[in-house]
């Protein structure tokens, strides 16, 4: 049996650029009868920073915060890939028992690395079949893009297979969508480097749309707030450079359960992004008004 | 065996020793079929390959790995690591390699991403989350590009994804006590080196 709560780790972005995947996550949570217990005063798992310079700091961090679950006894559920998959590193490696030792000696707290990490992707997943769906999304073709993070390496994160997953596009057949075939569904969007590399992520997250749009989709579906910052900010600048005709909406997943469950798209955010995906579900028939619901 | 390495630093020690003890990767498992290269997303911008580092490793040209752009362009996608025939993980190796760049202090081939990173734990130590704008205007200011990535700003701003004031958290004070820990114990390494 599932627990019915879960500590919850949103991370920074969550707090900020990726608002609309906390609220959604939240809202579609409280409907299915999820408690999510959000960790007090948690820290940044360190993210691409820390184990990019400097490996202390890249166990510590994220250490910090599965001590603070492991001390509420619960599994701490993480929405973002990237903190998903700094503290499942953590962890992993925190399993010999000298880094733990010397984790410890840091944090100058007892923990004995016992915290039970997971996606909320793979909290909805094992969800759906008692799922009510009151919108079916059966009019969407949606293309599920995992990225790097939530597959990859699978002896840690152990989340699907690396190179074909299939929960997300299960999870929205689930819901009454259709979901394409197609061969990008873990390849890189360019991660951190939109601020240091723009002209790399606008390439590779354009590679990433014009693949999602020839396999036939209305939308993009996603996990990581890194991955939606770079699929959905930067349309404008790929349609300049790259002299594309279409724009492709980036949604997270959880704002689609949260549409087919019957919130409506201001509940949701989705408002909020750059590619705004409402004319698209004005047009499928899904941005009516939704239920009113108190969080 | 383990997998992810010991934790104790070594710079002084020959490259690929460095590497196989800090990564836990055997370096000289790696028979060249250009696997990691292939599959890519940064190699079309890295000055080498990743099959060309891990020959380099393999050959000890100490200079021209940790001089490479290849360490910093790396985004850890470990696509290379998921497909590697030989199960050797290349970003756990890339990553080992920053750290001996890091440690050595030699100047490095990206100093806008390695800036970013630097600035990024600047943040986490301050104020324990990082705060989006402020990570912005400091990577402006010092990297001298002081108009970059300035399009998104009003569009972040008017959707309200972007607070103009730093995160309160409580923890700080154990953030910060946590920095000064691993700083301190990172000196202790390397004083027992160089003795």
């Amino acid at each position: 049996m599932r627990p019915d709560t879960y500590a919850y780790y949103p991370g920074c972005t969550l707090h900020s650029t990726a608002k609309e995947y906390d609220v959604s996550a939240r809202l579609v949570c409280h409907k299915l009868g999820i408690k999510l217990q959000e960790l007090e005063n948690w820290t940044c798992c360190g993210a691409s920073s820390a184990h990019t310079t400097n490996e202390l700091l890249s166990i510590a961090l994220p250490a910090r915060e599965l001590q603070a679950a492991e001390e509420m006894g619960l599994p701490l559920a993480v929405a973002c890939a990237l903190c998903f998959s700094r503290l499942k590193h953590s962890a992993y490696e925190l399993a010999d028992k000298e880094k733990l030792d010397l984790v410890n000696e840091l944090l100058g707290k007892e923990f004995h690395n016992t915290t039970e990490v997971v996606h909320l992707l793979k909290v909805l997943y094992e969800e759906r079949d008692a799922m009510t769906v009151s919108r079916p999304l059966s009019s969407l073709k949606i293309a599920c893009y995992y990225g790097c993070l939530l597959v990859r390496p699978q002896e840690i994160v152990d989340l699907d297979d690396v190179e074909n997953p299939q929960i997300m596009d299960q999870l929205m057949e689930r819901l009454g969508a259709v979901t394409v075939d197609w061969g990008f569904k873990t390849e890189c969007c360019g991660a951190s480097l939109p601020l240091t590399k723009p002209e790399m992520v606008l390439k590779l997250s354009h590679r990433i749309l014009s693949q999602a749009k020839q396999a036939g989709a209305d939308c993009v579906a996603v996990a990581c707030p890194m991955c939606h910052n770079n699929l959905d900010a930067y349309q404008k600048d790929m349609k300049r450079k790259y002299s594309d005709k279409f724009e492709l909406p980036v949604l997270y997943f959880t704002q689609l359960a949260g549409l087919a469950l019957g919130f409506s798209p201001k509940q949701l955010l989705l408002d909020k992004h750059f590619t705004s995906p409402l004319p698209m579900l004005r047009d499928k028939g899904l941005a009516d008004a939704g239920i009113a619901i108190k969080v | 065996m383990n997998m992810t390495g010991t934790i104790k630093p070594s710079p002084s020690s020959d490259l690929q020793n460095f590497v196989e003890s800090r990564s836990g990767q055997k370096v000289l498992r790696c028979y060249q079929c250009g696997k990691c290269s292939a599959g890519c997303p940064a190699s079309y911008v890295m000055d080498m390959g990743p099959r060309q580092i891990m020959r380099a490793i393999q050959l000890g040209l100490r200079e021209k790995v940790l001089e490479s752009s290849t360490i910093w362009l790396c985004i850890s996608c470990q696509t290379c690591s998921a497909r590697c025939p030989n199960e050797i993980d290349i970003a756990r190796v890339m990553e080992s390699l920053r750290w001996l760049a890091a440690a050595e202090k030699s100047e490095p081939a990206e100093k806008d991403i390695a800036l970013f990173h630097q600035l990024f734990l600047t943040l986490i130590k301050r104020s324990g989350r990082v705060h989006e704008l402020s990570l912005g205007a400091l990577y402006n200011l010092l990297g001298r590009h002081p108009f970059a990535n300035m399009k998104r700003l009003p569009g972040m701003l008017a959707r309200g994804k972007l607070s103009v004031l730093p995160p309160r958290v409580k923890g700080v004070a154990e953030i910060r006590s946590l920095f000064a820990k691993v700083k301190a114990m990172e000196k202790e390494h390397q004083k027992r080196e160089v003795e």
